[in-house]
């Protein structure tokens, strides 16, 4: 008898699997694209089962609503012609079917013995904080006498972040500016067919640079001097 | 019949295995490419999260969140050079990227 938690693991990591196996045999990118959009949202699926819940929301919110749309935009802006990208499929085919079976088996033989043991699965630990996370929570969060026993998950994740973990924090918001940057820079091109102003000179711009003043006579000069200039001055 | 972590795992160990496969098979779509580097970072992740619930440790998960932030600023630069490619050769062949000679 399969219990809920049991036939949904099977059916996420199923259809997971086979998402995952399409994305890399795909004949259009697009495809490849949403395929891969299935494959997060199976993958949030078992985060769910797991009792990860801020992992598993982020992981579509990042992923599906960010990352995959601007896959699907980067496949649609290329003019990529499918046939040609589609020669040579099969030729690497023994060396990757090799390269995968070794791969399974090695991993395989490292978690069958996992297999083999069963291991008890420990009883759910209500709080799946370290004992310094729930200080910290207490503390946060405690008013007055009470103590916080209950805590979600994305509280205690928050905390952690917070806390013990502000300065990775920083850094990976300083790692998220530096490809926002390169990413605009690396794309960025000036095109030559357009007009545009260039702030920076605007404002440099000197009185000298806009009206140059030209000595000349006073006089107008008539027209038969104006052919014989050097009697004029 | 209870889901052990091993169970997890080998989802995980099966995911690893077929992104390797995708990136040997297509070495003619750098897209694609991309997409199985971010399906084997989804293997990885897997197995932090179920180790992390398994074993009642939350760092596991805190470890999952950098390397998201890491996969989505690496697929945003990784794109944007792809896009420089195609305007530079007007395809996304991994072989004919030898200009560097490396």
């Amino acid at each position: 008898m399969m219990d809920a938690h049991s036939a949904l693991f099977y059916a996420f990591s199923a259809v997971l699997l086979f998402a995952a196996f399409r994305v890399i045999t795909a004949r259009n990118p697009v495809h490849a694209a949403l395929y891969l959009v299935l494959a997060f949202f199976q993958a949030s699926g078992l985060w769910m089962l797991l009792e990860a819940e801020f992992l598993s929301i982020a992981l579509v919110l990042v992923y599906v609503g960010a990352v995959m749309v601007l896959f699907l935009f980067v496949v649609m802006m290329l003019d990529i012609n499918i046939d040609s990208i589609r020669i040579g499929f099969w030729k690497h085919f023994p060396l990757a079917a090799t390269m995968g079976a070794v791969i399974a088996l090695e991993l395989a033989a490292v978690l069958l013995g996992g297999f083999r043991v069963a291991v008890p699965h420990t009883p759910q630990i209500p709080l799946m904080v370290t004992p310094t996370a729930v200080e910290a929570v207490s503390s946060a969060v405690a008013v007055g006498h009470m103590v916080v026993t209950e805590v979600s998950n994305t509280k205690a994740l928050g905390v952690m972040l917070y806390t013990e973990y502000l300065y990775p924090v920083q850094v990976a918001a300083l790692i998220l500016l530096v490809a926002l940057i390169a990413a605009i820079a690396l794309t960025l091109r000036a095109r030559k067919d357009t007009k545009a102003q260039n702030p920076a000179d605007q404002v440099r711009v000197k009185a000298s640079d806009r009206v140059s003043l030209v000595k000349m006579a006073p006089v107008k000069p008539d027209l038969a001097s104006a052919t014989e200039p050097e009697k004029s001055a | 019949m209870n889901i052990t972590l091993g169970h997890y795992l080998t989802v995980g160990a099966i995911l690893f295995a077929l992104s390797v496969i995708g990136i040997f098979l297509n070495r003619k779509n750098l897209i694609v490419l991309l997409m199985a580097i971010e399906l084997m970072l989804l293997a990885v992740n897997m197995n932090f999260v179920a180790f992390s619930h398994y074993l009642g440790d939350l760092h596991g998960q805190i470890f999952v969140f950098f390397i998201l932030t890491v996969a989505a600023a690496e697929s945003a630069i990784g794109l944007a050079i792809l896009v420089q490619l195609f305007r530079n050769k007007s395809s996304i062949n991994v072989d004919e990227l030898n200009t560097l000679k490396g």
